[in-house]
């Protein structure tokens, strides 16, 4: 995602400035992802509601392309503090259970988790919410592989 | 255009445009930029979901009142989409009463190499007795 951050070093990984940075450009920027949370291996990012992302006119329920991105993200990030450090990475698969639409103008909340890390792969899995972390919209299983020379 | 499904308002915001076939077509742009020079996987997932409902709603075409809700989707990704144009079709393997189940496929300059790939599971509402079952 963001390959040409400097690898820094585990002191020099900070998950806030990274996230502020992956969102001011491209996608994420458009999008308009934002920092909330994070812990030893977690983050939380925000997605706000707007009508140019929405899927499904006549209800106003948000599309499920950006609640992809938006864990896609959660998740790379997570992968990267739970490491210490920026390294380059591919997602090579990501799977999401769409448990029901997000209410139309609420935020998302996004919280992406990497629970594994081996010298090539990273696991992670997260959710998704609109209020109410113990009312998921979304669950997601993916995989990273480091694409650095190693 | 009047043969080819319509896009939801993100699809436009991909900036994602339909030909016949359905074929999908998804320009390079800042807006679907994910690393530096290259398509953000995020915006391939979506224009692969944008394909994989497009298609199956093409399939229903007709039919009053028939709708779709995503359960489900895995995408692959499998090499990076670089900055130019990405293309999606989807397949509908099958399409019940009230379940559809598609694979939907992204390339750039060949079709047989592709850049990324998605199974689908949708929740399909159509009128009584339209389907096949």
């Amino acid at each position: 995602m963001t390959q040409s951050t400097p690898p820094g070093t585990p002191a020099d990984f900070d998950p806030v400035l990274v996230t502020r940075m992956v969102s001011a450009f491209g996608h994420n920027g458009a999008l308009g992802t934002r920092y909330v949370a994070h812990g030893a291996d977690w983050i939380e990012l925000a997605l706000d509601y707007r009508a140019e992302l929405v899927g499904d006119e006549e209800t106003g329920v948000l599309a499920s392309g950006p609640i992809i991105a938006l864990m896609d993200m959660a998740t790379s990030l997570a992968t990267w503090i739970r490491r210490g450090r920026f390294e380059p990475q591919a997602t090579l698969d990501l799977r999401v259970d769409y448990l029901r639409g997000a209410i139309p103008e609420r935020t998302v909340i996004g919280h992406g988790e990497c629970y594994r890390v081996t010298r090539r792969i990273a696991f992670v899995r997260g959710f998704a919410h609109d209020g109410d972390p113990d009312d998921p919209i979304a669950h997601v299983a993916g995989t990273f592989m480091m694409t650095g020379a190693a | 255009m009047g043969a080819c499904p319509t896009l939801p308002p993100y699809g436009h915001f991909l900036g994602i445009s339909v030909e016949e076939g359905p074929l999908f077509r998804m320009p390079f742009g800042i807006a679907v930029t994910g690393r530096p020079h290259f398509v953000h996987g995020g915006a391939l997932a979506g224009l692969l979901e944008i394909a994989a409902v497009g298609t199956v709603m093409e399939a229903l075409r007709g039919e009053a009142g028939a709708r779709v809700k995503p359960i489900n989707v895995t995408v692959d990704f499998m090499r990076g989409g670089r900055e130019r144009d990405t293309f999606a079709a989807a397949t509908v393997l099958r399409l019940g009463n009230r379940i559809a189940n598609v694979e939907a496929f992204a390339w750039q300059e060949e079709r047989t190499k592709l850049i990324a790939s998605a199974r689908m599971t949708l929740m399909v509402r159509r009128a009584a007795g339209a389907g096949e079952e």
